[in-house]
């Protein structure tokens, strides 16, 4: 797997503000984590012992950062907005869901649906996603360094999806103007998803995203892009087979 | 004279009727279904099939316009620890801004708010008009996710997961591009003038046990604070309500197949889903077996009219009806006033429904700036008003005839019903007898 510069966030704070999830619940967390004004100095956190519950860190609106020291369950940082998630674990169903702005970085596997619907920001998943990552992705960036699943970037509307490794089955079904750059193999296209020529200003993009998700050693020369043939954005009854 | 065999009067199809033909004519020379809005325009069982007793010996009335008969409800006092408290038990709809005109949604959140009652966004995000007229709005969490913000999400009061809506159950949105304006396609994140069919399933999740994981995140991300709905088209009411509550819900919405919709396929709004008589004991009789009646609030909505509809409903175990197309009315859609301009378009005043269209003469269902000039949002606000208001009085008139002195006191042995379809589907006596189709083995 290529190495990250963001993996240096990994490394242990000690002023963070600690929050232990076998202590405390998760509505305190979030509940001070919403209590955050623009300004406080409170802008390191530490999770510990998250064990797959769901929500943790969810709805953040400041940019703060937190580190989640585990695994965690579904919709892991859901609606970020600003703040810099690290999940030094892998992430359940959702993880980055609807997120606005902000960072989360994944440094297991992700489940299904990862940044789905997400709104903006970046999500970086250091191992593989599973099915339907970005699935009706509204502008937020996804970097995914291992595989992805089928019936990823389902209905995607917009933003970008990074995949350095492989693609499953009908990946972009029903796409919009999300752009999809995969690095390894695509086992199919979705419905209205075709290849599509790489030109300077889609390397010059995808260099940027690989940058921002701190990954080195790739070239964007090494990606094929995929997006909408738009031929499903008008409805005609000749095409009614390919839904 | 010479004598001539009676001729045999020319005989229609009941079968193929003249809209059969004509539909099969349509489709033939369009190759494309018919889309349309509103809801079912098919005969149904309703609540015109039920009647109130009234007082008689054994009950006596309460005095008309001297002894008081409460409407007030409260929504979500289940988990939230900021409830909802309505005046009236009428809420408006989810209505998109997008199918409908920005003066519209303003006009809907200034009525609901004159006569104490909450508006509902829709598949399209919340907009300033809405936000800004009204005191009380229910946000819509639907799978297209169309303009679903951290933002809006906080200052909305009340969270409504849409499941399914009662004209299209397991049906998605649909906005066909001649309604994509540029603002309409920036708050979906969409290209212009594109035909948008949104998803029919939620992206993040599936079945019951994620949709309390949902509602779950929702709270989290609200601090616990508002009242989180869950809306059903009327498909399988009693596990659906059942399902919704074990989930997590405060408050269940069940949309039956007269609620209207934006558009969608003419064959899915007459075949799919039941008639909201028929879904409001099944999801009553849920919460009854799970011990939630009253904890958990039931909305019930498809084909409210008047306060007699609003008493029926309630009757029958509801907490608060809804209301989406009796709204739009009184804005003023469908007015005779237009009738040229609707014969233009081949229609006439009281059967438009080509809402997708964009070119609605009442200028409700339309982005297109001239038209929607046509809604004054206040005097149209002010409508809205006095229709909730005159639908309160009406079902105030009705529940102290029955010696009531809350809507909400109202109950089945108030009623009968018509016919024997709507006695089994409300689950109250045939008039005249005491025979409930279906209970006691009969």
């Amino acid at each position: 797997m290529p190495a990250t510069k963001l993996s240096k966030a990994a490394t242990h704070d000690h002023a963070s503000r600690i929050f232990d999830l076998d202590v405390s619940s998760l509505r305190e967390l979030n509940q001070a984590l919403h209590a955050l004004t623009p300004g406080s100095n409170e802008t390191a956190w530490e999770v510990l012992h998250p064990k797959g519950s769901h929500s943790v860190a969810v709805g953040v609106d400041q940019p703060v950062t937190i580190d989640v020291r585990g695994s965690v369950g579904y919709y892991c940082g859901g609606m970020n907005s600003g703040s810099t998630i690290t999940v030094h674990g892998s992430a359940g169903p959702g993880v980055g869901e609807n997120m606005m702005s902000g960072s989360i970085i994944v440094k297991g596997d992700a489940s299904q649906y990862a940044g789905a619907t997400g709104k903006g920001g970046l999500l970086v998943i250091e191992g593989n996603a599973s099915s339907r990552c970005g699935i009706s992705m509204k502008g937020i960036d996804i970097v995914v360094h291992g595989n992805i699943g089928h019936m990823s970037a389902f209905m995607a509307q917009s933003g970008n999806l990074v995949v350095l490794g492989d693609a499953g089955d009908a990946l972009g079904d029903s796409i919009y103007e999300a752009r999809l750059f995969v690095r390894g193999k695509v086992d199919s296209l979705g419905a209205d998803c075709i290849a599509k020529e790489m030109r300077p200003e889609h390397l010059e993009l995808l260099q940027g995203l690989l940058d921002r998700a701190g990954v080195t050693g790739v070239k964007p020369s090494e990606f094929k892009r995929y997006g909408s043939a738009r031929t499903l954005y008008n409805f005609n009854i000749d095409n009614a087979d390919a839904y | 004279m010479t004598y001539r065999n009676p001729p045999t009067t020319p005989r229609k199809s009941a079968t193929f009727d003249d809209y059969t033909l004509s539909e099969i004519r349509r489709a033939a020379a369009t190759g494309i279904y018919d889309i349309r809005g509103a809801g079912a325009k098919r005969k149904l069982p309703h609540f015109d099939d039920l009647l109130f007793l009234g007082a008689s010996i054994s009950r006596y009335p309460l005095e008309g316009y001297r002894e008081r008969c409460d409407t007030s409800v409260v929504l979500g006092s289940r988990h939230a620890k900021k409830p909802i408290e309505l005046k009236i038990p009428i809420t408006i709809a989810g209505m998109s801004f997008g199918s409908l005109s920005g003066p519209a949604k303003e006009a809907l959140g200034r009525g609901a708010t004159l006569a104490g009652t909450s508006t509902t966004t829709g598949d399209g995000g919340m907009t300033e008009e809405e936000r800004g007229h009204s005191k009380t709005l229910v946000y819509q969490y639907l799978p297209s996710r169309y303009g679903m913000n951290l933002r809006d999400l906080r200052r909305a009061d009340a969270i409504e997961v849409v499941v399914g809506q009662g004209a299209k159950p397991g049906g998605g949105g649909m906005l066909l591009g001649q309604k994509i304006s540029d603002r309409v396609a920036e708050m979906r994140t969409l290209p212009k003038g594109i035909d948008q069919r949104s998803a029919s399933r939620h992206p993040d999740w599936t079945g019951p046990d994620d949709l309390e994981i949902k509602i779950l995140e929702l709270r989290e991300i609200t601090d616990w604070e508002k009242p989180i709905y869950v809306k059903v088209g009327g498909a399988r009411p009693y596990y659906d309500t059942a399902l919704a509550v074990k989930a997590g819900a405060d408050v269940v919405v069940v949309d039956g197949m007269q609620g209207g919709t934006a558009a969608t396929q003419e064959v899915f709004i007459e075949n799919v889903g039941q008639p909201t008589l028929a879904c409001i004991r099944p999801a009553v009789q849920a919460l009854q077996d799970l011990g939630m009646h009253r904890k958990v609030q039931l909305i019930v909505s498809g084909g409210i009219r008047n306060g007699a509809d609003v008493a029926k409903a309630l009757a029958l175990g509801v907490d608060a009806v809804s209301i989406g197309t009796a709204a739009l009315v009184a804005l003023g859609d469908n007015d005779p006033r237009w009738e040229a301009e609707y014969n233009e378009l081949g229609t006439t005043a009281g059967a438009y429904d080509d809402w997708h269209e964009g070119r609605d003469p009442a200028g409700i269902t339309t982005q297109d700036p001239e038209l929607m000039k046509r809604v004054d949002p206040i005097a149209a606000g002010r409508r809205l008003a006095n229709y909730l208001k005159v639908m309160t009085l009406e079902a105030q008139t009705i529940a102290r005839a029955c010696g009531k002195n809350s809507l909400h006191n109202l109950e089945p042995e108030d009623l009968v019903a018509l016919t024997i379809e709507a006695a089994a589907m409300a689950g109250v006596p045939l008039a005249g007898t005491n025979w409930i189709p279906g209970k006691n083995g009969f």
